[in-house]
This record gives C-alpha cells, structure tokens and sequence, in this order.
C-alpha cells in the first residue's frame, strides 16, 4: 500500500541531509504528468517562477562560490597547487582529520547499530526518552559540545577526574578530537540504521531459529546482511559530517600542528595570516574528500531504497 | 505477545533476558555519556555561580549582549531565505520533470557535506576585499565579508538543503490531483499555492523552520570565517563562546552556552510536537488511501 512512498522514513531522519537518492528515486513513481515540458505546457503553474528562484539562490549561493574557490585553486597552477596543498604540516592535518574521522565514524556505527537496535526492538521505560536524546547533538550548537567536552574531560572535570588518573587524557588529545566527532556523527547513524531495523522481516530470523540455527548465526546470515547497506550508508554519513566539522574540535584538540591539527583549523590558521593561496588549496582538497563521499552516499542510498523497495513487495 | 506461544523467538530464556538487559544498559550507556552527561554538565557549569551569577555573565557584558541580539537578527532572515527557496525548489523538483532535474537535487545537499570552514572561504573569495566582488564591493560601500550580509550569507549556506528536504517528500506522498482539480477550476498560482498546497504542507514546513532555525542559531565554522570574529560587532553567540573561553573566562562561556543549549532543547521539543502532527497527517493520508483503493 505504502510501497511507493519513499519519503516515508524521511520524518525520522530529518537532518540526515545526504538522502538525495529518497527524493531522486521518487522520480519515476512522481504523480505528475509525464515529460510535460516538451510536448506541452505542464497544468500546474509556477514552473517558471520556482525555476527562477531556485536557480538563482543555488547559483548564487553554492555553485559559484565553490566554482570560485576551485577556480581560484586552478590559477595557482600545477606546480603551484601541490606547493600549496602539500606541505608537511598539510599533510600532517588531512592525515589528522582522515584518521580521527575514520575511527569516529567506525565508532559512531557500532555504537549506532547498539542505539538503533535498542530503539527499534527492545521495549523498556524511558525508551521515548532515550530516542529524543538522540537527536540532541542535531540541534546543539557544535561549539557548546565543544566546549563542555574539553571540560569534561580535563583534570577537575566530571569524567576526567576518573579518567585522567588512569591515563586517558580525553581533553586536547587525538582522543578528544574522535569523541566530539563520535557525538556529532551518532544521530545520523541511528537515525538511518534504525527504520531498517524496525522494518526487517521477522519472520526471516523466526525460520532460521526455528531451522536449528543458533543466535549468532542468525545474526550474521539473515540480520546483518539486510543492515549492511544501512550501516553502510551511516558510516559514510558519520564520515562526511566528521571530515568537516570544525566548530567543536577547535575547543577540545587543542590544535597542535602535526599532532591534533585536522584540515578545517589548518585552514582557518592560513586565513588568518592571509595566506589565501594554502588556504585555498587545502580548502579544494577537502571540498574533493566531500564531493567524492557525497558520490559515494548517493549510491549506497540508491540501493538502500531500492532494498526497500524490493522488501516490501 | 501471549505466554503460552511456543515460538523460539518469543521464547524467554533466562539468558535472552540477560542479553536484553544488557542491551538496553549499553545503549543506555552509549546516549547517556555521550548526550545526557555533557547537556547536563552544560547547566551545571552555567549555574555554578547562582541564578544571579549567570544571569550577570549574560547581561552585564556589553559584547555579550550584542552577540545574542545578533544572533536573533540573522537567524531569522537566514530562515526566511530558507522558507522562500525551500517551497519554491520543493515544488519545482516535486511537480515537474526536466532535464537536469537529478543534478539539481544533487546540489540541493551540496552544502550539508561541504565543510562549513570551506563554504566560509568561498564566501572570502568572492565579497572578501581582495575577493572577486572586492573592488566593486568597495567602491559602492558596501561590507559584506567582517559583517551582516556575511554573516546572513554564511548561514543561509549551511541551512540550505532541510527546509526543501522537510517538503519534497510531503509533496511526493500527497500528489497533485487536488492541486489539478483546483486549476481546472480555475484557481491561479498563488490561490492554488496557498488554498491547497500550503494547508498540505503547512507541518513539514515547520518542521523545516525548527530545523533550519537550529542550525542558524549553532552555526559556527563558516560564520566564524567570514565574520572575523570582532567581539560587540560580528561576534555572534557561539563566536561569543569561543572568545570567552579563549580568554579563560570559563563561567561567562559557560553561561552562554547554556542559553544555546537552552534553545537547543527548545527546538527538540517543538520538533517533537509536530512530528507527532506529522505521524497523525500521514496516517490519516494512509487511511484515505486504504478507502479509495478499496472502492
């Protein structure tokens, strides 16, 4: 009944931004007049308006800008861009900022996949409340995370009072640079394994219980290869979030060139000393991480709503 | 679930509780540390001097007030560009088909994996003084990079895609045969955009204002490029919290972070009240369907 309404888990992942393939696939099942602006003139109106307006705000706002900033890498010239993009200290910080966001992102599925299985599948009190909780770092502002990470961490904090003395220092540490990205990555995560989860089909694993398989069996035959794509997907959302995220790492690294330098604080330090030209090298070998991760989303989201698709017939 | 059910998977063995409890404790663990511990330690530290301390931390520092004023000037007007763009790309890309239409939706979530520190430079390059824009931008007076208009720019950008991503799919799932019913009947544009579509739409929308609201509110890499961050001028609330903290005054940080997170959890429970809305429309939306499909 429902099956060709892709939007319908959208609500759940509201700031999940990557979900191009949701409203792309919807394309085929759209309920308006085929091909209409060829032959002829569509029925509805405001073609002509919503194009204008939408062409001008995007053109304005991201294609030129970004048209701007790889133009103005390209005038450097070869020799030029790779002098700029690829000194020590540069790739100290991609290696940095690649490093601490991988682990985050591993860390931030596998703490996902226990959050997302909790929510969808185990009912107990307070299981509202835990699923609100979730969406907080959505809408805390980056800075205040990091800000009351670094000082919970530290010597006289909460958490660092215990942890400290063991020798974990998750203050001004490549540690902390992973934690803060673990927060701000975990709601894309749940928020994408978790509708999978809840829409599995149980009478799947009941068979293969039933079949003699053993718990762990059916876990890794029948559950996990239908969250795969899901898990598949979060992670490269956590990744995408984590490789650009500034405003809360600059708190809590502590910025240390070649140690807890990541790529967006080694950018900002060049704009502030009106280095344009490193500033903007390293800024487009960024902008290529992302747009290639985007890339990367976009397909796996395709195939996950085309496993839903295909689940629900 | 009845007791007597035979079922291996509804069977309870001792262990699988266990398993169950140990579960609900790690997630609970997981969130708890991660969200619960630090918003929590958030209003500690700001109240740690008393109601009266923080209320001084906030009100009685000149650049302080000044960046919360300006905060609550550029988020809305970074929203309503949202608002505006967001029905009006909703309604493109979910009512017509046409070439460059997949490319065009690609762009729409350009600005959520961009780095807020690169989309801030790009805006440099362009309106900064030495910028494409700069000359021309200098000869008619007009400031826009270590100003307003940046600041406006910068956090529309990364506001961009959640108001057009809120409609896109309500459009999809209500379709157009009611908005094709009132133009046959001869309703123009704007009667069939605010008699049909916006009452349709109207939850998503505010969904998408909460959101977008949020994000302008928290944003803080690409304004802090472009605002170069002068405190009482373009310092806006999260710049306000870094330069408290730089300059170690921890408990005045703190306060203003707390205002923030304040309105964070004002958000999460707006958000929350019209999802529920939302679920509501949708099932009633599923039920009408199930009724036509039925006849």
């Amino acid at each position: 009944m429902s099956s060709s309404r892709p939007g319908m888990n959208d609500r759940h992942t509201p700031m999940i931004a990557f979900a191009t393939a949701s409203i792309a696939s919807a394309a085929p099942s759209g309920t308006t007049v085929r091909r209409p602006a060829r032959r002829r003139r569509p029925v509805l109106p405001g073609f002509g308006t919503t194009a204008a307006i939408t062409s001008l705000v995007i053109g304005f706002l991201v294609v030129v800008p970004l048209a701007v900033l790889v133009a103005r890498a390209a005038s450097l010239g070869a020799a030029g861009f790779i002098a700029a993009a690829w000194t020590d200290r540069a790739r100290a910080a991609y290696g940095v900022s690649l490093g601490a966001s991988l682990l985050a992102a591993a860390a931030s599925t596998l703490l996902g996949l226990v959050v997302a299985w909790v929510l969808a599948r185990v009912p107990f009190p307070g299981r509202r409340l835990l699923d609100a909780f979730v969406d907080v770092p959505l809408a805390l502002p980056t800075a205040v995370a990091g800000l009351v990470y670094s000082s919970l961490y530290v010597k006289q904090g909460w958490l660092g009072a215990w942890l400290v003395p063991l020798g974990v220092h998750g203050a001004y540490s490549y540690l902390g640079i992973v934690l803060v990205l673990v927060f701000v990555s975990l709601p894309f995560t749940v928020r994408v394994v978790q509708p999978v989860i809840e829409s599995l089909d149980r009478d799947a694993e009941e068979a293969a219980l039933i079949l003699g398989a053993s718990r762990s069996q059916t876990f890794w035959r029948v559950i996990a290869p239908a969250i795969a794509p899901a898990l598949a997907t979060g992670f490269a959302m956590a990744l995408a979030r984590a490789l650009g995220e500034y405003g809360s790492v600059v708190f809590i690294s502590g910025n240390m060139p070649f140690k807890t330098e990541i790529a967006p604080v080694l950018i900002v330090a060049r704009l502030e000393e009106f280095a344009y030209a490193e500033a903007t090298a390293i800024a487009v070998v960024l902008l290529a991480m992302s747009l290639s991760l985007l890339v990367v989303i976009n397909v796996l989201q395709h195939k996950l709503s085309r496993n839903a698709v295909g689940a629900e017939k | 679930m009845n007791a007597g059910n035979r079922s291996p998977v509804n069977a309870s063995t001792p262990a699988d509780i266990a398993a169950r409890r140990l579960l609900v404790a790690a997630a609970v663990g997981i969130v708890g540390l991660l969200i619960v511990v630090p918003l929590a330690s958030v209003f500690q530290a700001a109240l740690a001097a008393g109601l009266s301390g923080w209320w001084a931390a906030l009100a009685h520092d000149p650049d302080t007030r000044h960046a919360i004023w300006l905060s609550l000037t550029v988020a809305p007007v970074a929203v309503a560009v949202n608002v505006v763009f967001g029905v009006a790309a909703a309604w493109l890309v979910a009512r017509f088909r046409f070439p460059g239409r997949n490319l065009l939706v690609s762009l729409f979530d350009v600005p959520f994996s961009v780095s807020p520190v690169v989309a801030g430079l790009a805006l440099v390059l362009i309106f900064g003084r030495q910028g494409l824009l700069g000359p021309t931008l200098a000869w008619l007076d007009w400031k826009v990079i270590f100003a307003w208009p940046g600041l406006v720019l910068a956090t529309t950008f990364v506001t961009l895609p959640l108001v057009v991503r809120e409609l896109v799919p309500v459009l999809e799932a209500t379709g157009s045969d009611e908005e094709l019913a009132a133009v046959t009947l001869g309703a123009n544009g704007w009667q069939v955009f605010t008699r049909v579509t916006l009452p349709n739409i109207r939850w998503a929308l505010l969904h998408g204002i909460v959101l977008a609201n949020a994000r302008a509110l928290g944003e803080f890499g690409a304004v802090y490029v472009v605002s170069g961050h002068i405190a009482g001028a373009t310092d806006t609330m999260p710049l306000r919290v870094e330069k408290l903290f730089q300059e170690y005054r921890t408990p005045a940080s703190m306060a203003v972070a707390s205002v923030l997170a304040g309105l964070a959890l004002v958000s999460l429970v707006a958000k929350f009240v019209i999802e529920r809305r939302l679920d509501a429309e949708q099932r009633e939306l599923e039920a009408a369907r199930a009724v036509g499909e039925a006849t």
